[in-house]
């Protein structure tokens, strides 16, 4: 393990996702590159159509068939675009797991949970039925459900929304994967259970040694639960770094923006939420240029002619903007607010 | 028994007794005599009445429904006004072959529908899903006698592997039984096949985009076992409710094809009571029809409960 934790366990590359969508051809997803070692934690945040899914759905080659992707995915210098379905399902839920948003549809309904949880086990385990209900009732036991021994045959419209989330990550974690995909995970929770769920992810995230992808388009959440984070916008990565530089000193006029319109407490009554002026593009009608620029307090025509690169503008936190030298001249920040 | 299997039940007998009263009253209640009718317009008024009474329809409307249903409960129907015969005995000899005829044509059905349906959806907009889907809508329009007509000029003239017409029985074995209602089940099973492959082929889809189809499929399920393990439990739900009532579209349909290919089932024979004016027959046909596809319905309402867990749980 010593030399390979070292090691990137993924590698993205400049990964491209061209979607069908019903206006056309988009290019949901372009440029995107990073890299993940073994016990890392990434965050992916952004409004919903910014590409965090389809980023996310793309390491789990589960894009629909019409999708083409390009660039590349490495998961341990194996190259992932191309493989077959085949392929990718021996790494689904085996190697690379995900959990979704909606725990009241994620769960099929005619099934019972333990079932359900045993399923991934009995595939890629080749565990007998007996070893893997088993072991589906410790999982249970881990991620907190209440008497797991009784209720592994009640099925899920029997379990509530915070429940269903823990049954969906006792799944996600039955074979141990090295890499765990938690696509906005308590957005459709209640706020007294978002927290626990969090918590328990990240306890899991720690005790097992997995990496893991947090998508949310929440920055509170993302401040709390990973170490790095990307910002993405209109299928580009706008600003990336570590979690606690970028909230240091913000980059990017669209992260500033994120971060000005959150709700604070203690806001004087009347006090008017900032948003964001305009609204996310169509994938199907990206401007040129920078993907932000029709939104942008900041933008120049210098803005319009072309994407603008990634500018370093710290220890490992990076902004894909031209005008950095106004837009942080002012300090938008954790810090600083 | 469970609180959802005796609900039913009691919906199901309570279904029963509208459908007697309203086939009695239909049957029996509305002006004209079937006594006048039996004997034709120019009978004597005395010989009309002499039959009156001995028909027993001179007595009062609620008399003659109980003792109607007295004699349903009893297996008593009385006999033919035609052949004299008892109608139980007469309906007796038609089911030996309505009732496979009626199988037969069920099970060809479910199978094509079956395999269509679940074959486009999982081919979803390409060439295969678009030509079945295609043949579906062609079948749909067409009337089952004359396909019936088209399969007997095939079957039957052209390449002579199966009789026209008639029915051999059950007594020289299963086999020329079979053979002779071969024909009649196909032409009876091709529109409901077309219809209900259309049905699941929708309901699969349906279930496709649901989200625990992407969970299962996250899992490391290969698309074909998420179908069979995940979907197809889940999309059957509406295409058993559309095949039950079918199961009534089809009994009606065995009363024109039975008479297409000459076989003494029993929609010939409703066919022919009409014509005769054999009332008493009419009336128990008719009751018997309504309660095989109540019946029917009935067992597909307590097979959604051991099909879909939610069900039952809801209804206690």
């Amino acid at each position: 393990m010593g030399e390979r934790s070292n090691m990137p366990l993924i590698e993205v590359d400049n990964l491209g996702v061209r979607l069908n969508t019903s206006r056309g051809p988009a290019q949901a997803v372009r440029g995107v590159s990073f890299t993940l070692k073994r016990g890392e934690t990434l965050g992916l945040v952004g409004e919903s159509g910014c590409g965090k899914s389809v980023t996310a759905l793309s390491l789990m080659g589960l894009l629909p068939d019409s999708a083409g992707v390009s660039g590349s995915i490495r998961l341990d210098s194996d190259e992932l675009v191309g493989r077959s379905d085949a392929d990718y399902c021996r790494l689904r839920g085996n190697r690379i797991s995900m959990i979704f948003q909606e725990p009241m549809t994620a769960l099929n309904p005619m099934h019972a949970i333990g079932h359900q949880v045993a399923e991934p086990l009995r595939r890629h385990k080749k565990y007998s039925a007996a070893q893997a209900r088993r072991e589906a009732i410790a999982l249970l036991d881990r991620v907190g459900l209440p008497d797991p021994a009784r209720r592994v045959d009640a099925y899920p419209h029997q379990f509530s929304g915070g429940q269903r989330q823990r049954i969906t990550i006792a799944m996600a974690l039955a074979c141990e994967p090295d890499l765990l995909i938690a696509d906005e995970p308590t957005t459709a929770l209640d706020v007294t259970i978002q927290g626990q769920i969090l918590d328990l992810i990240a306890d899991l995230v720690e005790e097992r040694g997995m990496s893991m992808i947090l998508i949310s388009h929440d920055l509170g959440v993302i401040a709390e639960n990973v170490q790095r984070m990307m910002v993405m916008y209109g299928g580009t990565v706008v600003e990336s770094g570590p979690t606690d530089e970028v909230f240091r000193r913000m980059g990017h006029p669209y992260t500033q923006g994120l971060f000005r319109a959150r709700p604070k407490l203690g806001a004087r009554k009347g006090t008017r939420l900032k948003t964001i002026a305009g609204t996310v593009p169509e994938l199907a009608d990206l401007p040129s240029g920078c993907t932000f620029s029709d939104r942008c307090p900041l933008v120049i025509d210098q803005c319009r002619a072309a994407l603008p690169p990634m500018v370093d503008v710290g220890p490992r936190h990076f902004v894909r903007c031209i005008r950095t030298d106004v837009s942080m001249a002012e300090r938008v920040g954790a810090l600083s607010a | 028994m469970s609180v959802f299997v005796l609900r039913r039940v009691l919906t199901l007998l309570a279904t029963l007794v509208g459908a007697s009263l309203i086939i009695f009253l239909v049957l029996d209640a509305l002006p004209g005599n079937a006594a006048q009718m039996l004997m034709g317009a120019d009978a004597s008024a005395d010989a009309v009445r002499a039959l009156t009474v001995k028909l027993g329809l001179d007595q009062p409307l609620a008399v003659r429904y109980l003792q109607w249903i007295r004699g349903l409960l009893s297996g008593d129907l009385g006999n033919s006004y035609v052949y004299g015969t008892p109608v139980a005995s007469l309906i007796a000899e038609r089911l030996v072959l309505t009732i496979p005829l009626a199988i037969m044509a069920m099970t060809i059905t479910v199978t094509l529908a079956l395999s269509a349906g679940i074959y486009t959806a999982a081919n979803h907009n390409k060439l295969g899903d678009v030509g079945v889907m295609s043949l579906t809508q062609v079948g749909i329009a067409l009337p089952n006698f004359w396909f019936a007509i088209l399969l007997v000029l095939l079957f039957s003239v052209r390449l002579q592997w199966l009789s026209a017409g008639g029915f051999a029985g059950w007594e020289d074995g299963i086999w020329p039984g079979f053979k002779s209602l071969l024909l009649p089940a196909i032409s009876l099973a091709v529109v409901q096949a077309a219809i209900l492959a259309r049905v699941t082929r929708s309901a699969v889809l349906e279930v496709l985009r649901e989200d625990f189809v992407r969970t299962a499929r996250a899992k490391g399920l290969g698309k074909r076992e998420v179908l069979w393990r995940h979907v197809l439990r889940n999309a059957m739900i509406p295409v058993m409710t559309v095949m039950g009532l079918q199961f009534a579209n089809l009994l009606a349909g065995t009363i024109v094809i039975e008479n297409v290919f000459y076989l003494p089932g029993l929609g010939r024979l409703i066919f022919q009571s009409i014509a005769n004016r054999d009332l008493i027959v009419v009336r128990n046909c008719v009751m018997l029809l309504a309660a095989m596809v109540v019946v029917v319905n009935f067992v597909v309402d307590v097979l959604y409960a051991f099909i879909d867990p939610r069900i039952k749980v809801h209804d206690l």
